[in-house]
């Protein structure tokens, strides 16, 4: 970084009084961008490769005469999502669409998947060749995050944040959609470091072994995986619960950055540089 | 604040239309060969041949199996030569040994069970997701080989089959690595009886960690290449031929 600091106040360009700061580092932004990409590429090939068997098990083995605990199906008239008991009419969406190509009784929609059209082998190489795109960003920034402090100095809470009060205060501060300003924008708040680490530190942890565990060549190399969810089915399953968490997370995350400002949000991600919010008076 | 309200929706509605030409992006770049070539199997081969070594595929106990192991692909070959040999219950039926070896030869359904024999409860894993365990017995794949003796030259073997998918006979073809796994075996029993037909009488290979795809059905020959070239559409299999499947399935 050759003329700002981290976190270096930058001269005022602007008739605002607010001050910009560097916030984002290149191995985040770059990461960031990478996973943006990656993040779409796989869920949309993922969405394609479960319309092959659009039907989830627990244990080590399931298939069609074994019981589903979820299915994504059809009866010709009605689409439906089947989870236990419970049975959801998704006609239009899930099970029964059509599109310009006219009605499909496949699990997720074309405009969902990659490629839009059935095709289980292609879907399978979008998956595979982002899974190394993905393996790679994800080794070089976790390296490069413990060894220039990102992950002690950004995203591991202080200890006063996990305070019952302060961890209530913050979630409050989310309710009411009242974001930090000034100084304390500078950080990332609690929660926000929360779910970072609960993502970086858990969700694709098990999204990653969980992958792995249907590879039966891996399972070989590994039989740990097995054990370790219990079977290949319920690791297709576990795999499929992480990315509707990681869905649920990207979505959060993109409405946060469209409250919080989306302008100022995406420039600091791409260029670094982020205006502080001017405080409230 | 109208101004950044302003902003925020034309900064949605040109996300929302990134994404559609994006996704019109992804389907064009699907549809190019070389695309596909470039989104190849080569780096999940070489990276799981290193990971993944000799090592074996889990067996399972009796009480693991599937209680009702569903068939795939075809149920029964179309060929009248593989019907009239069904009819006397495979007792003409002759496995042919061939291609770059230096003693060829064909085995009777008798002389392959009369060799040594592996009996092991894998996992069947299909490509479209689905699992089944079953019990395989069989002859491994290595004994034959060695009665026939590969030549240096012979790199690849490929599994002739008597059925086909409108007209094109399936095959399918492993490396040297795999044929020679113990656990690699050409399968004439299952779940403690005969193979049935539906799951590839009568004689399939199990490469148990591969794919469905690749665990061949209705075998009639087994041949040693050094390329896969010459071989029906040149990839190594028939789903890899027709729908552009890896011929490294273990993954």
């Amino acid at each position: 970084m050759p003329d700002i600091e981290y976190g270096a106040a930058f001269p005022k360009t602007s008739a605002y009084d607010q001050r910009i700061v560097f916030r984002h580092r290149l191995s985040t932004r770059l990461w960031h961008w990478t996973n943006a990409v990656v993040f779409f590429v796989m869920l949309m090939s993922g969405l394609m490769i479960f319309n092959a068997h659009p039907r989830l098990y627990w244990g080590q083995y399931g298939a069609n005469p074994d019981p589903a605990w979820l299915e994504i199906g059809s009866d010709g008239q009605h689409g439906f999502l089947r989870i236990g008991e419970l049975t959801i009419d998704t006609t239009g969406v899930l099970g029964l669409w059509s599109d310009a190509s006219g009605l499909h009784a496949r699990a997720f929609p074309s405009w969902a998947t990659i490629p839009s059209w059935y095709d289980l082998a292609l879907s399978r190489h979008w998956h595979l060749t982002f899974a190394w795109l993905f393996a790679g960003g994800i080794l070089l920034y976790g390296v490069w995050s413990v060894l220039n402090g990102h992950l002690r100095r950004d995203l591991a809470p202080r200890p006063a944040e996990l305070k019952p009060g302060h961890l209530l205060a913050d979630i409050k501060a989310h309710a009411t959609l009242s974001f930090p300003r000034g100084e304390a924008a500078r950080n990332y708040n609690t929660l926000q470091k929360l779910a970072y680490l609960a993502v970086l530190g858990v969700l694709l942890p098990v999204m990653i072994l969980a992958g792995l565990a249907m590879s039966p060549a891996m399972d070989a190399a590994w039989p740990w995986l097995l054990d370790l969810f219990g079977g290949r089915q319920s690791a297709r399953s576990i795999h499929f619960i992480a990315a509707f968490l990681l869905v649920l997370f990207v979505v959060v995350h993109l409405t946060m950055v469209v409250l919080a400002g989306p302008v100022n949000e995406i420039r600091s991600m791409i260029t670094g540089r982020y205006r502080l919010p001017k405080e409230t008076p | 604040m109208p101004r950044s309200l302003l902003t925020r929706r034309r900064l949605l509605s040109s996300l929302a239309l990134g994404g559609a030409s994006l996704l019109a992006g992804c389907d064009r770049l699907s549809q190019s060969p070389s695309f596909q070539e470039i989104l190849g199997e080569w780096l999940n081969y070489k990276a799981q041949r290193v990971l993944v070594g000799s090592a074996l595929a889990r067996e399972y106990t009796a009480a693991e199996m599937s209680p009702d192991f569903r068939t795939n692909g075809n149920t029964r070959p179309r060929s009248d030569d593989w019907n009239r040999l069904a009819a006397s219950n495979f007792a003409d039926w002759r496995l042919m040994v061939d291609g770059l070896v230096e003693a060829p030869q064909s085995f009777s359904l008798a002389e392959l069970r009369n060799m040594p024999s592996r009996t092991q409860i894998t996992r069947h894993d299909c490509v479209e997701g689905w699992s089944a365990i079953g019990q395989w017995t069989g002859v491994p794949l290595a004994a034959v080989l060695d009665r026939v003796r590969l030549s240096p030259n012979a790199r690849f073997i490929v599994l002739h089959c008597a059925d086909d998918f409108s007209g094109t006979p399936y095959y399918e073809s492993i490396d040297l690595v795999d044929a020679f796994h113990p656990q690699t075996i050409l399968a004439y029993g299952m779940n403690g009886d005969v193979l049935p037909i539906g799951h590839g009488a009568p004689l399939r290979l199990r490469v148990e960690r591969q794919l469905g795809y690749k665990h061949a059905k209705f075998i009639m020959r087994v041949e040693a290449v050094e390329s896969l070239a010459g071989i029906g559409g040149g990839r190594g299999g028939f789903w890899e031929d027709a729908g552009s499947y890896y011929w490294y399935a273990g993954v």
